[in-house]
């Protein structure tokens, strides 16, 4: 923790701490950091005991000069001065020793477990073997730490402060927070969660560019949103995709076929090996996808007689290759020589000859749905491509990394991070029948991914080794749900097509919506994903200037600061200001405020202060008086109610609100 | 300029960087430096976007002769101050600004569904790709990024973005517009997240204060893990607390001019547009308020929104003109298509008109392109094109030369393929040629 904290020398509590932890080191710096806590704690009484304590700190260094928090200006002592300090020292120490009820907790220490971890499964040896090679220590993070991420990362929202306090308050014991990961899991909000992150990758959007329509997007994300609810093998996930016929309306996966804005056989080829294998087509050997284009060249699209409905269908005879029926596609790989695929058509004759992109032959007999050849080929125990693309892709919305990274462009020169790592991942997967939710409960019942954020190595590496958990913003729609969750208040997703589907009821989360066309400016503003290509960085969660712009000033979150019912509850003049600002930080950050945050708090604005009485309206008293008064009082209800806004507005706009930690 | 920053797939090819390698490493060198080599005359853009499509015949492209069936209620047409150029009745003031701006009569593309079409004349790119690509202000946003010093962000929408495509397409959020919201016409500008109502700068000083104070995983955390969001704080407060926010305060604009752009919407806008063209925005979009899908009532709403395009974009092209200010900023505006020169007169439209790709007008003016020209010409019912067709690669092809963007330049393509600003000229990209008669 030594000496990476850059700070702002003005405003920071932990000044004392940033200038005399190097210190530490020296016998003279041991001594004294029994005592270093210690001004510390008295800091928020005034500048002039601030600067005082730190003269005396400065006098027992022998050091002739100091700079001093307050104006930032470098204070030269003279011989005389510090001979007097060194004295004071002595008294000060005395002074200390009685203050030491006063307890003040250092940042991290919130945020931190202070005993190292033992591995708790094979993960975690994994992972600490390598970081013990780097000489990098593992800090497992808190319990308040903890439960805001477990609950973040798997069911896409905060904890209450109810569920927050349930949890802190619980005693210790090992199993403590896995009881928590396996109640989250069955959570309804669980398959919302990952319906949405599904619903990018699968690419469940109404209009452009993907067009399903809104009532096929519904079907196509509720029969996505079911499966998870279901837990149903991932096996079965994909093979049902791959191999569906149907209508588009009645028959959810098969939009799987329509959800892709090429819908050539090269361009479904392409768009599978970035689904299911993780793979990016276009870095492969041209003839490596026109051989996976046969298995797709029968895919056929007919219209019905409703409005917007469309068949998918195995088309041998190439019936559905007239073009006013087929969809629209072009060639994805402009640089290929080869042309058109060649139809694999029962007029044709025999079994065409074809590879899988594992190079292995196969004849295609003309009386099976080729599709359903290459599903069967994806999904055996052996395929090298798929477990390892969604064991991947679980650790990566876990930890915000892949151990193969991006983990949407496996290929051979990118290799894995930890290859024993992953390939233990894979059979693990693979040998409990590709059940997802034992994969979650593996990971984040690991150390690995409890680790704190906040210990950083500073080794370049330690990223790709999985060191410490990465800072993540939250998602947008994660975010606009919280926001909303504390406020109490609602946002208004609309679509542009006017159909019954895209009518979004008041108080839906902005997770659980299924249709990418359904959103909000909000939700555009922030990175949501535009759903177009399936890939993972279609998701963007970077901070832009306009997006803290929008956050600190704009009229769409003043306005729920202001008239959400929740917030008028949560700092009810009913209540102590003490409660009031340990009800807001459960809420909102999910812990209990540091004393040193409550007196923070509580000096912001006078908010800690009783209310000052106030003049009553008595008999006799003029309408102007009556008047005076009443508005004196108004007054001073916006000053109180402004000053709680101002409080929750500074912790909706900090880091550790904004991302995953 | 050095020589590296011009690497191109090509170049790199010579250069005997070969295989999908380089492919990658043009990429990157294109992404890491995103500059354009060619001179440049318009500084800044102002795009005027009329949302669901402008009719072309009651307006730029009138024909008088063609009779009530296409005409409709709109029989004459007026003359300009350029000889030999008509426009529709509805726009006295633009006639009297001819000579600044030229009109392409000849504009197509042939597609009537509003995503598409928006997308292709806004991108230049056909919708059946993998990938979204993005408009031009975002391209413009990308290579002028670099150099842009502004406190206001390069690419500003005026005040709802169009909501129907990505306008950063696979380039992120990094290149969205800016959308103002608010109403320029109201009593006080609000831009969205710039200026609030009803918190004073010392509130908003205090709050940042207690911000700074209550942020402990920040404290905790190594500082260069929150580095960009950092920065991006900073930029924020430069417009909340600065002196950024001043270029939306149109108050301080002469009642007089205000009036003669127009007291609606559009009208400020257009004033909007204009300061923070002054300042070095280099790319602004109006999306029209309102929008021009006129299947129904079309007469009437044609009647009520036409004089305030008239009013408002002949004030701006005078405005700018008289401050020196249209040789750098080029004007262009128009619709997504054009709509059906021949009325819709049976229920249920009963006298409105439909969308039509096939032939419509634009309006381009400044930033090198010379005014009292027409480019190109409809046939005598304005249904299709007669000469010289424009089409959507070669009206953007001109706007990016004039903005100093080569089109053949690379974008960072998702996939890391080859990604041109503007896709060469194929079967599906047709292309008749850059705008040279009025560049």
């Amino acid at each position: 923790m030594n000496g990476r904290r850059q700070i702002d020398r003005l405003s920071n509590p932990w000044l004392h701490t940033c200038i005399l932890s190097p210190i530490k080191k020296t016998k003279v710096g041991r001594m004294m950091q029994l005592l270093y806590h210690r001004p510390i704690c008295i800091n928020s009484h005034g500048c002039n005991k601030n600067r005082n304590s730190a003269f005396f700190m400065s006098a027992f260094l022998s050091e002739q000069e100091y700079t001093d928090p307050v104006s930032c200006r470098l204070v030269f002592f003279t011989e005389g001065e510090t001979k007097m300090m060194k004295h004071g020292v002595v008294v000060f120490a005395t002074l200390c020793t009685v203050l030491s009820t006063v307890t003040a907790k250092e940042p991290s220490a919130v945020l931190e477990l202070s005993s190292s971890p033992e591995p708790a499964g094979r993960i975690d040896q994994l992972v600490f073997k390598r970081l013990e090679k780097m000489k990098i220590q593992p800090v497992l993070c808190s319990d308040e730490v903890f439960i805001r991420r477990v609950y973040l990362d798997v069911i896409g929202k905060l904890p209450t402060a109810k569920e927050a306090l349930r949890f802190l308050d619980k005693p210790e014991s090992p199993t403590k927070r896995s009881e928590l990961i396996d109640e989250l899991l069955e959570r309804d909000e669980f398959a919302d969660y990952w319906a949405m992150k599904w619903g990018d990758v699968l690419r469940i959007k109404a209009e452009f560019p993907i067009n399903l329509w809104p009532n096929a997007a519904q079907a196509y994300h509720h029969w996505v949103r079911k499966s998870i609810a279901d837990n149903k093998p991932y096996d079965r996930f994909v093979r049902e995709m791959l191999t569906a016929s149907g209508s588009n309306f009645r028959i959810g996966p098969v939009n799987y076929y329509r959800a892709m804005q090429n819908k050539t056989p090269k361009g479904i080829a392409a768009t599978t090996a970035l689904t299911f294998m993780g793979a990016r087509a276009e870095s492969w050997p041209t003839n490596q996808l026109d051989n996976m284009a046969l298995f797709f060249s029968q895919v056929g699209y007919k219209p019905t007689s409703e409005w917007k409905e469309e068949s998918v269908f195995w088309d041998p005879l190439g019936t559905a290759a007239d073009k006013a029926n087929s969809a629209p596609g072009k060639d994805v790989i402009t640089t290929s020589t080869t042309g058109a695929v060649a139809q694999v058509s029962a007029t044709s004759g025999g079994p065409v000859a074809t590879a899988f992109p594992d190079g292995k032959n196969i004849l295609l007999s003309p009386d099976r749905d080729p599709r359903e050849v290459f599903a069967d080929w994806l999904i055996a125990p052996e395929n090298p491509w798929f477990s390892r693309c969604i064991v991947n892709r679980v650790w990566a919305w876990l930890l915000g990394r892949g151990i193969i990274h991006e983990p949407d462009d496996i290929r051979k020169d990118n290799p894995p991070s930890n290859p024993e790592l992953l390939a233990w991942l894979e059979k693990e997967f693979s040998g409990h029948q590709y059940d997802l939710k034992y994969l979650y409960r593996l990971i984040l019942n690991s150390k690995t991914y409890q680790l704190s954020s906040v210990s950083s190595s500073g080794n370049p590496d330690a990223a790709a080794q999985f060191a410490s958990y990465p800072l993540r913003r939250l998602e947008a729609e994660v975010l606009i749900d919280a926001i909303n969750d504390i406020t109490g208040s609602f946002d208004l997703y609309t679509s542009a097509i006017p159909e019954p589907f895209t009518y979004i009821p008041k108080g839906q989360s902005a997770v659980s919506i299924a249709d990418g066309s359904i959103t909000s400016p909000f939700l555009a503003l922030f990175g949501r994903s535009a759903r177009a290509t399936g890939m993972l960085d279609e998701r963007d969660n970077n901070t832009t200037p306009p997006q803290r712009l929008h956050m600190l000033n704009s009229g769409h979150i003043q306005k729920k600061l202001e008239n959400g019912p929740k917030i008028k509850e949560l700092t009810s003049e009913k209540l102590s200001p003490d409660k009031i600002v340990e009800n807001l930080y459960l809420t909102i950050l999910s812990r209990r405020p540091t004393e040193e945050e409550k007196k923070t708090v509580l000096a912001y604005g006078n908010s800690g202060t009783p209310k000052k009485p106030l003049p009553v309206i008595k008999s006799g008293i003029t309408e102007k008086q009556k008047q005076a008064i009443q508005q004196q009082r108004k007054t001073a209800d916006q000053e109180r109610q402004n000053n709680w806004i101002d409080i929750v507005w500074a912790l909706i706009n900090s880091p550790e609100f904004l991302y995953r930690h | 300029m050095n020589t590296m920053m011009n690497i191109t797939r090509r170049n790199a090819l010579k250069y005997g960087l070969c295989g999908a390698g380089s492919v990658l490493l043009a990429r990157k060198l294109q992404a890491a430096l995103p500059v354009s080599s060619l001179p440049v005359k318009a500084k800044s853009v102002i795009q005027i976007f009329l949302w669901g499509g402008m009719s072309h015949n009651d307006t730029w492209d009138p024909k008088p002769d063609s009779g009530r069936a296409y005409m409709g209620e709109f029989s004459k047409a007026i003359p300009t101050n350029v000889n030999g150029i008509q426009i529709g009745q509805l726009f006295p003031e633009l006639a009297r600004q001819a000579d600044k701006y030229s009109l392409i009569r000849s504009m197509t593309h042939g597609i009537n569904g509003h995503e598409t079409a928006a997308y292709y004349m806004q991108t230049g790119h056909s919708s059946n790709e993998r990938i979204t690509y993005p408009s031009i202000g975002a391209v413009f946003s990308y290579f002028k990024n670099p150099g842009y010093k502004g406190l206001v962000p390069p690419y500003v929408v005026l005040t709802q973005p169009q909501g129907r495509f990505s306008e950063e397409g696979f380039l992120g959020p990094k290149y969205k517009p800016f959308a103002t919201g608010g109403d320029p016409n109201a009593a006080r500008f609000e831009v969205e997240g710039v200026v609030a109502k009803g918190i004073s700068d010392d509130r908003q000083a205090a709050r940042r204060d207690l911000l700074r104070k209550t942020d402990l995983l920040g404290q905790a955390m190594d500082s260069a893990v929150l580095k960009d969001a950092r920065i991006a704080e900073d930029q924020a407060y430069e417009l909340i607390l600065g002196p950024g926010k001043e270029v939306f305060n149109l108050s301080n604009e002469d009642d007089k001019l205000r009036d003669r752009y127009g007291r609606n919407t559009f009208g400020q806008e257009c004033l909007a547009a204009r300061r923070m063209v002054e300042t070095g925005v280099p790319y602004v979009v109006i999306n029209y308020p309102g929008g021009w899908d006129t299947h129904k009532e079309h007469f009437p709403r044609m009647r009520k929104q036409c004089p305030d395009l008239d009013k408002g974009l002949a004030a701006l092209l005078e405005d700018l003109a008289a401050r020196g200010l249209l040789e750098s900023t080029l004007v262009w505006c128009c619709g997504e298509f054009g709509r059906g020169p021949k009325v819709d007169w049976q229920p249920p439209w009963n006298g409105g008109r439909n969308h039509y790709g096939a032939v419509f007008s634009v309006l381009v003016a400044g930033g090198g392109f010379r005014g009292g020209a027409v480019v190109g010409s409809s046939d005598e019912k304005a249904e299709a094109v007669l000469e010289r067709p424009v089409y959507p690669v070669d009206l953007l092809g001109s706007i990016y030369r004039l903005g100093g963007i080569d089109p053949a330049s690379l974008l960072p393509h998702p996939l890391g393929l080859e990604a041109r600003v503007l896709p060469e000229i194929s079967d599906t990209i047709k292309s008749g040629g850059l705008l040279t008669e009025i560049m």
